[in-house]
């Protein structure tokens, strides 16, 4: 295969990875990293994913990893970076969303950009400045006593301005995080967020796993996103590892993605109503939604599907029995949230709410290289499922939802539209799934090896990048496509009132957990 | 508004019966006297605490105030402050970014208080155990009445584990 026309105006050496969707990786020297970014954005790609990695173990120093998706192709860049002087050239003005990832880059590996920002992102006071829990010769175990942090947020100043602080513990039942509202009355005139209050130590975890154990941690990266995330790291292993998993065991897998993606879908439409002051729509969605995750309980074993997408295929089978349980239940959910969007479309309160609320311009959603559902909101045709032969969804002929608006109405939209189509693709799985094996016995690969997977989870697409050594993890690291969404939120929010802030941030749904591992 | 009316009447109640108090989730002997818990009887305010989940566990909990399970029929409701909380419901593992932030919350919650520490993960560490970026399970940092495992837990079981923390007999 070779790689497309715009990767090779870039001049690299690359090699194809062995991987579902058709993926390449190169080395570059530091010195050509922004001649390759400015490339790659002028054709019209983007930054995927960021991370670091100590190879000095290998006499290699430290490396700088990028994944760039142009035209569905994705480029996973190494840059060596000198282990006596690990810097390398910002990136934030060719890729906005590079910011956060630069940081946390630092913060783990001590790997540093140029950039002007240089405040910490996932180092909250829990181990010193000085110390990067990524290096090889640092022990996961290692404790130090906790800090007062003292982080510096953008001030505001003006007449009038007065700052809001939330969090991390918020009000609802919601993941921990900090927003800072600089406001004039009541409307909002900056937000800055601060993220890492979940940091778990994922990264660091996975090397203590081999290829196969590290599927159970995978999936539990971010509990929402457990089939997106557990496929992505099959996936890398699968391509790492040279085989294929059996054509029914990637049906099966779609099945519980679009299963996963409709979950998710049903909750946050009734939470959207509810946070839009209609209780009724919480209830009924959620109705719906407890009747799906028992049908997960009864057919998967469990309710969220964690666990079922294992390396080389997948769990547990569904039977003919099963898949016209699916079926059926796909026919009377599309009933009822029917009946729903209709309740909702001639809501004018609701409605009064949703429009122009959380407005995220097409444009401005391309420059933060928003992904998943948000960039589809906001006009953006970004969706992994659509790749070219990533089986089998090049078999069910999937409509890409879009809308142009950009607002929490058009997130509502894409939302409901998304959800009828996925509920349209769970009736074409289960027709013509595949008979036959669902896992392919995996053996344990020597030497080094190299994957990767990328998933269109329901939130957006999901990037897993895998490195081995004699069958363990060497390191493994998982993006979450709430990397790029959560700086557009705080654009989002921007001349809103703060009591519409809970409204906007649901049309978002970010994750924390997938974003500080 | 018609068809809103139509959807609730077609739709009836769905709610189900609460399951029962389970005496072995407690990892301590019940500390309130049965006059305090009796004030809490049908009219229980928790406050939910992410101390650092995978956002499994919360999912769950959303469920509880939903119709199949209703629990503020039973009178138990979730407040927006640790100041207005009888109760505590963290999920875990207890991250170091974190622990500040739990213990804090913790003593906002005015005497008497409760705390059910939920999940794998609240339980014992679950997958990500302790380490340089986790504390493990929530009674490393504050202290646990109940303690409710799975992964995540179901809806049935966090109600049950919610009605076992406000049960039971003190010593003495």
């Amino acid at each position: 295969m070779s790689p497309p026309s715009a990767f090779e105006s870039l001049r690299l050496e690359a090699t194809p990875l062995r991987a579902a969707l058709p993926a390449w990786h190169a080395r570059a020297g530091v010195e050509r990293l922004r001649e390759i970014a400015v490339g790659v954005a002028a054709k019209g790609g983007r930054l995927a994913a960021l991370w670091g990695a100590d190879e000095r173990d290998r006499g290699e120093g430290f490396a700088l990893h990028l994944a760039l998706v142009v035209d569905d192709a994705t480029l996973w860049l190494a840059v060596p970076l000198p282990p006596e002087r690990p810097e390398y050239p910002d990136l934030t003005d060719v890729f906005a969303g590079a910011n956060r990832m630069q940081r946390a880059a630092y913060d783990l590996v001590g790997i540093r950009s140029t950039a002007a920002d240089q405040r910490p992102w996932l180092r909250h006071a829990a181990w010193p400045a000085d110390i990067y829990p990524l290096r090889r010769n640092f022990g996961l175990e290692s404790w130090y006593g906790n800090d007062v942090e003292q982080y510096r947020f953008v001030p505001v100043a003006g007449e009038g301005v007065h700052e809001i602080p939330v969090g991390p513990v918020h009000a609802g039942t919601i993941e921990p995080g900090h927003f800072r509202f600089s406001i004039v009355g009541e409307k909002v005139l900056r937000l800055e967020e601060r993220l890492g209050y979940t940091h778990k130590a994922v990264d660091k975890l996975f090397e203590r796993r081999d290829l196969v154990g590290g599927a159970t941690l995978a999936g539990r990266i971010s509990g929402d996103s457990t089939v997106a995330n557990a496929w992505a790291y099959a996936m890398a292993v699968e391509g790492l590892a040279g085989f294929a998993p059996p054509a029914r065991a990637l049906w099966l897998r779609a099945l519980a993605l679009e299963r996963e993606r409709v979950a998710n879908h049903l909750g946050d439409l009734g939470y959207l109503g509810n946070d839009g002051g209609l209780a009724f729509g919480l209830a009924q969605f959620m109705r719906l939604k407890e009747e799906w995750l028992r049908l997960n309980g009864t057919l998967f074993g469990h309710r969220y599907l964690m666990d079922f997408v294992i390396p080389g295929g997948v769990e547990r089978n569904i039977g003919r029995h099963g898949c016209d349980e699916v079926a059926a239940q796909c026919a009377a959910i599309a009933l009822e949230v029917g009946r729903l969007r209709d309740v909702y479309d001639d809501h004018a309160g609701l409605q009064d709410r949703f429009l122009t609320c959380g407005h995220l311009a097409p444009e401005l959603a391309r420059q933060l290289g928003v992904v998943g559902l948000a960039a589809r909101a906001s006009g953006l045709p970004l969706d992994a499922r659509l790749a070219p032969g990533f089986e089998p969804y090049d078999r069910l002929d999937v409509a890409m939802k879009t809308h142009s608006a950009g607002d929490v109405a058009a997130r509502v939209a894409v939302r409901f539209d998304e959800l009828f189509e996925s509920l349209r693709l769970l009736q074409a799985i289960v027709e013509g799934m595949p008979l036959g094996e669902i896992a392919t016995p995996f053996n344990t690969v020597g030497g080094r090896g190299r994957g990767l997977g990328r998933v269109e989870g329901w939130r957006g697409e999901v990037v897993i990048a895998l490195e081995s050594d004699d069958g363990m993890i060497r390191r493994c690291h998982a993006h979450d496509p709430s990397w790029q969404n959560w700086p557009a939120l705080e654009h989002a929010v921007i001349g809103n009132i703060v009591p519409d802030f809970p409204l906007i941030n649901k049309s978002f749904n970010l994750s924390y957990s997938g974003h500080d591992l | 508004m018609l068809k809103l009316l139509r959807q609730i009447a077609v739709t009836g109640i769905v709610t189900e019966p609460p399951p029962r108090p389970d005496p072995t989730l407690r990892l301590v002997e019940q500390r309130l006297k049965s006059e305090v818990l009796a004030l809490f009887t049908g009219s229980l305010a928790i406050r939910h605490v992410d101390a650092g989940s995978c956002n499994g566990c919360e999912l769950e909990i959303h469920m509880l105030t939903t119709p199949h399970y209703n629990l503020e029929g039973l009178g138990i409701r979730f407040v927006a402050s640790p100041r207005h909380a009888d109760l505590l419901l963290v999920t875990g593992p207890v991250s170091r970014n974190m622990e500040t932030a739990l213990r804090r919350t913790y003593d906002a919650v005015p005497d008497p208080k409760l705390v059910v520490a939920v999940g794998d993960c609240g339980c014992s560490g679950g997958v990500f155990g302790e380490s340089y970026a986790s504390c493990g399970r929530v009674s490393n940092v504050v202290p646990v009445d109940v303690a409710v495992p799975g992964c995540p837990p179901t809806p049935t079981a966090l109600m049950q584990g919610i009605l076992s923390a406000i049960t039971g007999r003190a010593r003495g």
